[in-house]
C-alpha cells in the first residue's frame, strides 16, 4: 500500500495503482480519452494531466504515472498530487482546445451525440469559443467492413481501437499510419476488419469516429429504452443491454460483468438485432393439404389435440433447441410428464452429456474468470475463438501474461494465440505424450492445468469415450486438485446447461433426440430446434420465433418469442443461472413460449399447475434452488472421476469443432442481413454491383 | 582559445589518413585495455570528475547517466545505444566524427559498454547519413579484423557493435523513440518512467548516449578527468564541437573550449559575420529548437550551458545559426515551425494539433496577414504545448516561437501594420465562373 495526498486528502492505495486510479479513489474526477482499464496505457491524449508536488514544473499524465513513482517530500512528507490547481485547469483547457480545433462541429448529425466522451468533457473542461481561425483538417473515411462505420475526421487519435485489436482481439487490423497532423487510423490497405470482436471498437471509441454501421442514423441514445439482459448467441451468457424504441430493438451493447464477459461481446451478439425483425412467425400456421397456412390459435391447438389424443404417450416426444430458456423447457418437461412420455431431449447436437453423471461432467468447471488462474491449457476438439469468442479473449488475456503453454487437439485453426498443435484426431487424445513430449511435460508440471473439451468432440458415436478420455487425462495431469477443477466442457448453445440442469433428457424408457427424429415418435414437440433434420413421419409441433428449418418441417407452428421478447433464465456454461429480461414484445399473435405451453396444456386437458411466470419460477426453484441466484456452485470432483473411469472405445476420427459458420449458427442469425454479409466476407466472397 | 594539444578530435576534417593504422598512430586505442583494467568504478568516477555533460542537447552529466545502470547483470543483458540520429537543423558534428574520426567513437563505445556491463552496442545512424554509415561500418569492420572488437579482443572486453540505419525521422533522435525504432516499431516516444536504464531496448537496461559524449570519453580517461575539467568553466567543462552555420564568412565545425565567447568563436574560426558585427541580427545558439537571441545579447556571452541559460536560451547541440540583417526573421522561424509540424510523430495531442496551428499562424505572421492580438494567442498556444507532451518535441516546437515573440515582437507588429496599410491596393477580384 502507498500513502499519498490528493488535493490535501490523505489516502492509501495499493502500490500498483496509477495516479489516475488513486485520484478517482480519493473522489477527484480525472478526465481521460486514451486511458481504458482493460487496455495498455498509451498516455497520448494528455487530458488526465495533474500536478505533482516536488516534481518538474509541469503537469504529469496521471494515467501513466504509478503511485510508486512518487517521491516523498524533503522531510518525508507524503507525496502530494493536485487535480484542481490553476496549472491543471489550464493544462486541461489547453488539451481540450487542441482536441477540438480539428474536430468537426457535426454533433447534430453524429451518432455518438449524447454519449460522446468528447462532448461531455468539452462541457466540463472546454471553453465556450474557438480561437482557431485556420482551416480544419479533413480526413477521408475508410471502409473497414459492414459493421463499423468510420467518420475519420472526428478521430482524436486516442488509439484505443488499435490497442483493442492488437491486445484483446489478437489481430493487428487497425493501426495509426502517417505522423503528426496527418496521422490516421486505418486498416492499412483499407480492407474490411475480420475480427469477430470488432464491434467493441465502437464502444471504445470516445468520439464518433467509429460508429455502428447498421445502427447509423437510427436513433438518439436518449430515445431508447434500455433493458439489461443476457445474450444467447453462445453459451457464455454475456451481459448485454438491449436498446429499444417502441417494439423495435435498435441495438445491443455489452454490460460489464467481470465474471463473464468483462465488457466485450462478439459481433454476433451485437449485430444480431436486424434478425429479430425478419422471418418472424407472427401467427400460428397449420399444414393443410401439404401446405402451411395461417390459422388461429384455436385451430392450431385443436389440430394438436386431435393428434395427441390419438397417439400413445410413448410415441410422443419433445426436443428443445439452442435458444430456449429454462422456464419454457421446464413447462414442456412438465407437460410431457403429464402426457406420460419420457422422451425428451435438449441435446439436438447429440452431445453425450447426461445430468445423471453429475453437474461436474458437463460444466465449464474452472469458470471463465478462473482461466486467469490457470497455468496450462489443453483444448480438445474445440475452436473457442468462434464457439465462445468472449471466453477466448480470457484465454488470450492469460496467454499474454506468459507462462501459459497451450496445446490443441483438433482443428489447426488461428485462435489468436500461439499453441502447440498436437494432432487432429482421437489417436492423439489417447497418447498426448507421443504427440509432444514437451507440451505434455509442461501440462503435467503445471499446478493448475485446464482441459477444454468442445461440444463438437463429444457428440457422435465416440462422444462418450472422448469425454471419458478427457476426464481421465484431467485426472492424470492433476487438474482435479484441492480447490481447482480443470475439467471443462465448452458448450455452444445457450440453453444446453439449463436443459441438462433441469433434466430435459430422456427418462426411463425414453427416446433420445436422434431416435425421435428418425421416426421413433409420432408427435414431436419442437421447441426451437432448427439445426437438425427431422425425418418425414412424425407430426411436428414447432414452437419458435423464426421461419427457419424447424418451421419448414412443422405441421403446426406456434409462434413464440425471441430472447429479447421474454423473461427467461439462461444457465451459462459455467452453470451460472442468469435471468434475462423482456425488452420488447413478440410480433403479431406470437406469445411467450411458456405461456403457449401452458395454454396448450389446458387444451390437452393436462393443465399445468402454474398460470403465471412467477408461479412457474416458484415451481422451478422448488426443485432447482440453484436457478434462483447467479452464483456458481462448484461441482464435485467425483463427477469427473466417475467419468474418467468409464472408458470406452475412442475409435478413429478427427475431433473438429462442429460449429459451422460462426455468423449463421441460429435462426435469428440466419434471418439477419448483417450476419449474412459478415458470413459472406468471412468466406471471402465479394459482391459486385451489376453492370 | 583551445590549444592544439588539447584537441580530442585530431582528424575531424578528414585531412589525414582515416585508416585504423593511422588512428593508432594518432593515439587512439592507446592503453584501452589498461583503462578497462582499472575497473568500472574508476571509469565512472573519472567521468564524473571530468564534468562532461551530454552533448546531445539536454546536457545531462554523462558519468551520472552511466552510473544509473544496474550494478550487476541480472537475467536481462545490458545494452549501450549510440544516438547518431543527428537531425536537429544546424547540427553537423556527429557526422564529422563518424566519417572522419570514427575510432574515437568505437573506442568510446567499448569503454562505455564496459562501464555499464554491456557486451552489445547499437549505433542508430540517421537515415540520410549514407556515407557516414559506410565510413563508420568500414571502421568497425577494420576493428573486427584487427582484433579490437569481437570476442577476446585486444581491449579485454568482449564487444560487438551493430550499426543500424534509420529511415529518416527527426523524432527517432528522441531516446525512447529511437529504441522503439530500433526494435522495429514505429518511432514514437515511450512514456517515462520507466526510464531506459531500467526498461530500455527489448525491455533490458539500456543507456542511450550521443555520439560526441561517447567519442570524447577515451581521451578523457587517458588524460584524466581533471584535465577535461580544467578546460572551460565550472559546471561547463571541456571541449565541444561547435557547428557554426549561416551568415558568417566561413561556416565550420570546430572543436573549442566550452565557455568561449561568441565573438571569439566567430572571429577566430569563421572569419566574422558577413557585413561585419553591426550587421548581426540574431543567433540561434543550439540548433533549431532553442530560442533565438538578438545579436547584441550574445556577442560577449560565454558559449556554454549556464552562460546561454542566463540569456534565456540554451547551448543545445552547439549548432550556432547566425543570421544577419538580410534575414527575414519571422519567415525563418515560420520555417522552423513547419519543420516541427512535419516531424511531429502524432502520438500525443498538444504536439500533433499544436504544431500545425502554430505553423499556420506563423506563416500568416510572416506576411503580416494577422491581427496583433494573435501574437499573444500564439504565445499562449506555445505555452499550452510546452511541457504537456510525452517527449520534448513539443517544447522544441514552442521555444523558437517564444524566442521570436520575446525579442522581435516589434517586427511582427510592424508587418501587420504594413499589411493593413497596403490592404487597399488594387488586387484582382476572383469571380465565380458563369
Amino acid at each position: 500500500m502507498a500513502k499519498l495526498k490528493v488535493d490535501g486528502n490523505e489516502i492509501e492505495v495499493p502500490d500498483h495503482f496509477t495516479l489516475l486510479q488513486a485520484c478517482e479513489e480519493a473522489g477527484a474526477e480525472i478526465p481521460r480519452f486514451c486511458f481504458h482499464e482493460r487496455l495498455s496505457i498509451a498516455g497520448n491524449c494528455r487530458m488526465c494531466l495533474v500536478e505533482v508536488k516536488g516534481g518538474p514544473p509541469k503537469p504529469a499524465a496521471s494515467c501513466a504515472m504509478g503511485v510508486r513513482d512518487l517521491r516523498p517530500g524533503p522531510e518525508g512528507q507524503l507525496p502530494e498530487v493536485f487535480t484542481n490547481t490553476p496549472m491543471v485547469k489550464k493544462a486541461r483547457e489547453g488539451v481540450m482546445e487542441f482536441l477540438l480545433i480539428n474536430h468537426p462541429l457535426d454533433c447534430p448529425i453524429c451518432d455518438q451525440g449524447g454519449e460522446c466522451d468528447l462532448q461531455d468533457q468539452a462541457m466540463a473542461y472546454g471553453v465556450d469559443s474557438s480561437r482557431y481561425k485556420e482551416n480544419k483538417r479533413a480526413v477521408e473515411d475508410k471502409y473497414i467492413g459492414p459493421l463499423v462505420k468510420t467518420i475519420m475526421t472526428r478521430c482524436i487519435h486516442c488509439t484505443r481501437c488499435v490497442r483493442f485489436t492488437t491486445e484483446v482481439a489478437g489481430i493487428s487490423e487497425l493501426g495509426l499510419v502517417g505522423r503528426g497532423e496527418d496521422a490516421e487510423i486505418t486498416t492499412f490497405l483499407e480492407q474490411a476488419m475480420t475480427s469477430e470482436l470488432q464491434g467493441n471498437v465502437i464502444d471504445l471509441c470516445p468520439v464518433g469516429a467509429l460508429t455502428s454501421r447498421p445502427y447509423a442514423f437510427q436513433a438518439r441514445p436518449w430515445e431508447l429504452t434500455k433493458t439489461e439482459t443476457i445474450d444467447v448467441m453462445d453459451a457464455v451468457g454475456s451481459a448485454i443491454r438491449v436498446d429499444t424504441r417502441g417494439r423495435e430493438v435498435l441495438r445491443i451493447m455489452p454490460r460489464i460483468n467481470e465474471a463473464v464477459n468483462e465488457e466485450w461481446i462478439s459481433d454476433k451478439t451485437r449485430f444480431i438485432w436486424d434478425g429479430l425483425r425478419t422471418q418472424r412467425l407472427d401467427r400460428p400456421y397449420l399444414r393443410r393439404d401439404g401446405k402451411l397456412q395461417p390459422a388461429t390459435w384455436q385451430e392450431a391447438f385443436a389440430a394438436i389435440k386431435d393428434k395427441v389424443s390419438g397417439t400413445a404417450p410413448e410415441k410422443i416426444g419433445a426436443v428443445a433447441g439452442d435458444l430456449a430458456a429454462v422456464e419454457e423447457m421446464w413447462a414442456l418437461k412438465k407437460l410431457m410428464a403429464e402426457i406420460g412420455s419420457s422422451s425428451l431431449d435438449c441435446r439436438q447436437d447429440g452431445a453425450m452429456l447426461n445430468p445423471a453423471d453429475g453437474r461436474g461432467s458437463y460444466l465449464f468447471n474452472t469458470g471463465i474468470a478462473g482461466i486467469e488462474d490457470a497455468d496450462a491449457l489443453l483444448i480438445i476438439g474445440a475452436n473457442p475463438r468462434f464457439e465462445a469468442a468472449v471466453l477466448n479473449t480470457r484465454i488470450r488475456k492469460r496467454w499474454r501474461i506468459g507462462g501459459f503453454p497451450i496445446g490443441v487437439i483438433g482443428e489447426n485453426a488461428n485462435l489468436r494465440y500461439d499453441y502447440t498443435y498436437l494432432g487432429a484426431g482421437t489417436d492423439t487424445l489417447s497418447d498426448v505424450a507421443k504427440a509432444s513430449e514437451g507440451f505434455f511435460d509442461a501440462l503435467k508440471k503445471a499446478e493448475r492445468p485446464m482441459i477444454i473439451v468442445g461440444s463438437g468432440a463429444i457428440s457422435g458415436e465416440n462422444g462418450a469415450a472422448v469425454l471419458s478420455a478427457a476426464a481421465a487425462l484431467a485426472r492424470e495431469i492433476g487438474a482435479l486438485a484441492d480447490g481447482w477443477n480443470g475439467f471443462n466442457v465448452l458448450h455452444t448453445a445457450a440453453s444446453r446447461v439449463g436443459g441438462l440442469d433441469i433434466g430435459f433428457v430422456p427418462g426411463e424408457g425414453g427416446k433420445s433426440f436422434a431416435e425421435m427424429a428418425s421416426g421413433g415418435v409420432d408427435v414431436l414437440f419442437n421447441l426451437g430446434a432448427d439445426e437438425v433434420e427431422i425425418a418425414p413421419g412424425p407430426f411436428v409441433v414447432y414452437i419458435g420465433s423464426h421461419g427457419d428449418r424447424g418451421a419448414h418441417r412443422a405441421d403446426v407452428i406456434l409462434p413464440g418469442a425471441a430472447y429479447t421478447e421474454k423473461d427467461g433464465t439462461f444457465v451459462n456454461l459455467e452453470g451460472r443461472a442468469q435471468v434475462g429480461s423482456r425488452a420488447s414484445f413478440p410480433p403479431g399473435d406470437a406469445r411467450e413460449d411458456w405461456a403457449i405451453i401452458r395454454a396448450l396444456s389446458a387444451v390437452l386437458g393436462k393443465t399445468l399447475s402454474f398460470d403465471s411466470l412467477a408461479g412457474l419460477q416458484r415451481d422451478l426453484y422448488q426443485s432447482h434452488p440453484g436457478m434462483r441466484s447467479d452464483r456458481v456452485e462448484p461441482a464435485a470432483h467425483d463427477d469427473v472421476l466417475k467419468l474418467a473411469d468409464r472408458g470406452g472405445s475412442l475409435g478413429a476420427g478427427s475431433l473438429g469443432s462442429k460449429l459451422g459458420d460462426f455468423y449463421l449458427t441460429n435462426p435469428i442469425a440466419r434471418a439477419s442481413k448483417v450476419m449474412a454479409e459478415c458470413s459472406r466476407l468471412a468466406r471471402g466472397e465479394h459482391l459486385e454491383a451489376a453492370e | 582559445m583551445l590549444q592544439d594539444k588539447d584537441r580530442i578530435f585530431t582528424n575531424i576534417y578528414g585531412l589525414r589518413d582515416k585508416s585504423l593504422k593511422a588512428a593508432l598512430k594518432r593515439g587512439h586505442f592507446d592503453g584501452t585495455a589498461d583503462i578497462i583494467g582499472k575497473g568500472r568504478d574508476w571509469i565512472i568516477n573519472e567521468m564524473k570528475a571530468s564534468g562532461l555533460r551530454g552533448r546531445g542537447g539536454a546536457g545531462f552529466p554523462t558519468g551520472l547517466k552511466w552510473s544509473f545502470m544496474p550494478k550487476e547483470v541480472g537475467e536481462r543483458p545490458h545494452y549501450l545505444v549510440i544516438n547518431a540520429d543527428e537531425s536537429e537543423p544546424g547540427t553537423c558534428k556527429d557526422r564529422e566524427i563518424m566519417r572522419n574520426d570514427p575510432f574515437t567513437l568505437i573506442e568510446g563505445c567499448i569503454i562505455a559498454g564496459f562501464s555499464m556491463l554491456a557486451h552489445t552496442c547499437y549505433i542508430y545512424v540517421r537515415g540520410e547519413y549514407v556515407r557516414e554509415r559506410e565510413a563508420l561500418q568500414l571502421a568497425i569492420d577494420e576493428c573486427y579484423e584487427q582484433g579490437y572488437l569481437g570476442k577476446d579482443n585486444k581491449c579485454g572486453w568482449d564487444y560487438d557493435i551493430i550499426v543500424h540505419h534509420g529511415a529518416g525521422a527527426y523524432i527517432c533522435g528522441e531516446e525512447t523513440a529511437l529504441l522503439e525504432s530500433l526494435e522495429g516499431k514505429k518511432g514514437q516516444p515511450r512514456l517515462k518512467p520507466p526510464f531506459p536504464a531500467n526498461v530500455g531496448l527489448y525491455g533490458c537496461p539500456t543507456t542511450v548516449n550521443n555520439v560526441e559524449s561517447i567519442a570524447v570519453a577515451p581521451t578523457i580517461l587517458r588524460r584524466g578527468g581533471s584535465w577535461f575539467a580544467g578546460i572551460g568553466r565550472q559546471n561547463n567543462t571541456g571541449t565541444k564541437l561547435f557547428c557554426v552555420s549561416g551568415h558568417v564568412e566561413r561556416p565550420c565545425t570546430v572543436e573549442e573550449a566550452m565557455g568561449i565567447s561568441f565573438r571569439e568563436l566567430i572571429e577566430k574560426h569563421c572569419g566574422g559575420i558577413t557585413g561585419g558585427w553591426d550587421n548581426l541580427l540574431a543567433v540561434i545558439p543550439g540548433g533549431s529548437s532553442v530560442p533565438l537571441v538578438p545579436g547584441a545579447d550574445i556577442i560577449d556571452a560565454p558559449m556554454d550551458f549556464d552562460g546561454l541559460k542566463e540569456i534565456k536560451t540554451s547551448l543545445g547541440t552547439a549548432a550556432v545559426i547566425v543570421m544577419d540583417k538580410s534575414t527575414d526573421i519571422v519567415k525563418a522561424i515560420a520555417r522552423i515551425s513547419y519543420f516541427y509540424k512535419h516531424e511531429s510523430c502524432g502520438q500525443c495531442t498538444p504536439c500533433r494539433e499544436g504544431t500545425g496551428w502554430m505553423w499556420r499562424v506563423m506563416e500568416r505572421m510572416a506576411t503580416g496577414h494577422a491581427q496583433k492580438r494573435e501574437i499573444d494567442m500564439l504565445l499562449d498556444v506555445t505555452k499550452q504545448v510546452e511541457g504537456h507532451t510525452i517527449c520534448a518535441l513539443g517544447d522544441a516546437a514552442a521555444w523558437p516561437i517564444q524566442g521570436l515573440v520575446r525579442h522581435f515582437r516589434a517586427e511582427i507588429e510592424r508587418r501587420i501594420d504594413e499589411y493593413s496599410h497596403n490592404a487597399h491596393e488594387v488586387r484582382p477580384v476572383l469571380e465565380a465562373a458563369e
